[in-house]
């Protein structure tokens, strides 16, 4: 239920929906699109990455003197969470070992452990959580795949590439856009449930900035359906695919060659750590919306703190893209309980609009996620002020969902948005009647680590898939290509990795010597901190609670409860 | 701060007001916490760092199945302590980790009927139709209904009931006759993606065009062209309605 303060408002929205849905309805954009010089103006102006102090240079390692996302720059000048010195045995007697080390038990990673079991080699997944906790159960929309027959795969790679600012990988565009159908039928026959036309046909719908409607989908959760379908068929091969779950990594392990030869793991049931050794490694530990990057809340999941940059960085990784961030157009805003979740974009592709506080369109409803946001944040800021503000302190614009039915018949929103339902429902606010209050809300890593198409870094041995990789969408990511990205590279990852480990050999002693080497260049520059990294997990705890927690001897606070700036803001 | 004020105006805060506050029972012991807080927020508002226990905090992972009390109320409630909201009294524990079994199957071996049912989770014909399942379930699901599809093989009303299944297992829980529904869940969807979907020929056209490279002049023009031309084609290209 919304409280009375909105009731105006509300009535506002009711109010000019008639004429709008006639808009709508007549296949007329509903709002002009901007051009070139539009874009740049409110992006410059409005967007989060163009505020001051939003990034910094990057004082060591392989990007030193690059700009570099301030939050992220904290955690890549922060101290390790290991001593060297004490890993001797440890690095002598491997815990672990495998053909294939999987860091990270997403999307990403159990697609890559199926591929090189297809190709004869046994893996290992080292995960933070649980199997499947990550970002990849939690995308709603849809995946990009131009299967259409009025669309092809290079006129999706044109969308991507505008929608990244020109600005991607080519090579990385390309098999994106290339491998696209082919991974709709691998999942197909994995058992995903797609939604189909009558006959068959793929359903297709419009994202923010495809100029085809290429955005399939498994109702409103596409992320929770692959995502459960991929764990279940890695623990189907308990024979070829091993996984240790609460054990995420913390640094990676290199051999006398500087080849990538596995990682020390850190249980958190135990606070023990394990070495794995490795022919060769995969990074596929998604991005770092728990960083809370400008205080923004966030869509992420509880361990999405960008640890695969961290350790992939401190053994010699080179990053891409790290000085940008993607704030998804539409997070909740009301009611407080779910402040930050997401609110599909999907909503849009069928027909919803934002709204500012008078009921009016601002903006083309399916701009490029970073466009869309940045003119949500500019119609709600000091300068136009036309956001709805809420008594507990959040601004939004409303989203118009219920065009939806009256777009495409009663019943569709029910039927095509259980989760975005069944969200709302909760606390007795029915989208289908009623607009969504929604604000922009913290949602990706556009950037990471370097990758090739073959998802090979700069490290022999070690290879990067998903969201942890950079390049593939530039400075920007459009709506469907994440979920797109961490099937496309994982499949890629697992067969190359895997490859990869048939011939390798693993030359002389196992070391961390880089990480001392990271200790030592923090001292030359005379980087004083007292963050550890990777964070592994945010903390919740209030401050005034947390500052009894640091009484604790020693200067690491207990339960890796790291990130005390900007706590109470998320 | 200047900079913090406004990097918290960018995102989307106001003045924030004073909370009520409520008293709960967190694992017995009492806290007090803000009245709008989940239990999930409730947890960590008292000094918690919940390792097992939080995932997606969204409620699409199924990490936080909890299981609580109210006063003056004989009965045990079941929730995801992500989405549920604390009440004043409320007493609570989250469950770490569901045990159970999942069969290793392969799915290219398996058909659409009752057979594999009874093959890869016979126990899910001890059920006695008793409807604690659907109690239990967070979701809201008809997770009994979908049992009984299951003991009739209608494998495609099975996968459709239980689509919004966060597998949190509390129905498993709480089962008198022991079944685990969730699994019999993700296994009708996995048979019904497999092997009761309408074919789409499109689809199998895009794949043939593919494989036979039909896109590599194309993709190798767009590759090699300068920004300029590739920017005016983009801001040129026709938008399907």
């Amino acid at each position: 239920m919304y409280p009375d303060y909105l009731a105006e408002t509300l009535k506002a929205v009711e109010r000019t929906r008639p004429a709008r849905l006639e808009l709508a309805m007549s296949g007329q954009p509903v709002y002009p699109p901007m051009n070139a010089d539009e874009r740049k103006d409110v992006l410059s102006k409005y967007h989060p990455d163009f505020a001051a102090g939003a990034k910094r240079p990057v004082r060591v390692g392989p990007n030193r003197g690059e700009d570099i996302t301030t939050e992220v720059a904290d955690m890549l000048e922060a101290h390790s969470m290991i001593e060297p010195k004490l890993m001797d045995i440890h690095l002598r007697e491997p815990d672990y070992e495998t053909d294939l080390l999987i860091i990270g038990g997403g999307g990403a990673g159990c697609w890559a452990s199926i591929t090189a079991m297809r190709n004869g080699v046994k893996s290992l997944i080292a995960t933070k959580l649980r199997m499947g906790d990550a970002n990849t159960m939690m995308s709603e929309g849809g995946m990009q795949a131009a299967v259409s027959k009025t669309d092809s795969p290079t006129r999706h790679y044109l969308d991507a590439i505008g929608g990244g600012h020109f600005e991607n990988i080519p090579e990385l565009v390309r098999v994106l856009t290339e491998d696209a159908p082919d991974v709709v039928r691998d999942l197909e026959n994995l058992g995903v449930i797609w939604d189909k036309m009558d006959d068959g046909a793929m359903q297709v719908l419009h994202g923010g900035g495809t100029s085809r409607k290429r955005m399939v989908s498994c109702r409103d959760l596409i992320g929770a359906t692959i995502m459960r379908t991929l764990m279940d068929e890695v623990k189907n091969h308990p024979d070829m695919i091993s996984v240790r779950e609460f054990e995420p990594a913390v640094e990676l392990i290199l051999d006398e060659n500087g080849h990538c030869a596995g990682a020390v793991l850190y249980s958190l049931d135990t606070e023990q750590f394990l070495t794995v050794k490795a022919k060769s490694t995969i990074i596929t530990t998604g991005g770092f919306g728990r960083l809370h990057i400008r205080g923004f809340a966030t869509t992420n999941h509880y361990g999405a703190t960008g640890d695969g940059l961290v350790i992939g960085y401190r053994a010699g990784a080179q990053l891409k893209f790290m000085d940008s961030v993607q704030y998804h157009p539409t997070g909740a805003v009301f009611p407080e309980q779910i402040a930050g979740f997401l609110i599909t974009e999907k909503i849009r592709g069928a027909g919803g609009q934002p709204l500012n506080k008078f009921g009016e369109l601002f903006v083309f409803p399916r701009e490029p996620r970073d466009i869309e946001s940045a003119a949500i944040i500019r119609e709600c800021s000091a300068d136009r002020n036309n956001g709805v503000d809420t008594f507990v302190g959040r601004t939004g614009v409303w989203l118009d969902s219920p065009l939806i039915d009256m777009i495409h018949g009663d019943g569709y929103t029910r039927h095509q948005f259980p989760g975005m339902c069944r969200q709302f429902d909760r606390f007795g606010i029915d989208i289908v009647k009623q607009p969504m209050l929604v604000y922009p809300s913290l949602h990706y890593q556009n950037g990471g680590i370097g990758i090739n198409e073959r998802c090979e870094t700069n490290i022999p041995g070690l290879y990067v898939a998903g969201e942890a990789s950079g390049g593939v969408h530039g400075r920007n990511r459009l709506m469907g290509n994440s979920v797109l990205d961490y099937n496309v590279f994982g499949r890629r990852a697992g067969q190359y990795a895997s490859e990869y480990a048939k011939s390798a050999k693993i030359v002389g002693k196992l070391n961390v010597d880089h990480v001392a080497a990271h200790a030592a260049e923090l001292q030359r520059e005379n980087i004083t901190t007292d963050l550890v990294s990777p964070l592994i997990l945010p903390s919740y705890t209030p401050d005034d609670v947390k500052i009894q927690q640091m009484a604790r001897l020693g200067n690491i606070p207990a339960r890796h409860s790291m990130l005390r700036s900007r706590l109470a803001s998320s | 701060m200047e900079s913090d004020k406004q990097a918290s105006q960018e995102g989307g805060k106001r003045q924030r007001v004073q909370a009520n506050m409520v008293k709960v029972f967190i694992m017995g012991k009492p806290h007090v916490v803000p009245e709008h807080a989940t239990i999930m927020r409730a947890i960590e508002h008292a000094g918690h760092q919940i390792i097992r226990g939080a995932g997606c905090r969204e409620g699409f992972c199924g990490a936080c199945a909890t299981i609580y009390r109210l006063p003056g109320d004989f009965k045990l409630y079941t929730g995801l302590a992500c989405t549920t909201l604390v009440k004043e009294g409320m007493s609570l524990t989250m469950i770490p980790s569901v045990p159970m079994e999942k069969t290793v199957y392969d799915l290219e071996k398996l058909k659409p009927n009752v057979n594999t049912i009874l093959e890869v989770y016979p126990v899910t014909f001890r059920c006695v139709a008793c409807g604690t399942c659907t109690k239990a379930c967070p979701q809201k699901l008809p997770v009994m209904d979908y049992i009984q599809a299951a003991m009739r093989g209608d494998i495609a009303a099975v996968a459709d009931m239980s689509f919004d299944c966060v597998a949190c297992g509390l129905c498993a829980l709480r089962c008198p006759a022991e079944l685990i529904q969730h699994e019999v869940g993700i296994l009708c969807k996995r048979l019904t993606g497999r092997y009761l979907r309408k074919e789409s020929k499109e689809l199998d056209d895009r794949l043939a065009e593919v494989r036979s490279r039909k896109f590599d002049a194309e993709y190798a023009e767009l590759m090699e062209m300068d920004t300029s031309v590739l920017s005016k084609l983009y801001y040129g290209r026709d938008i399907e309605p």
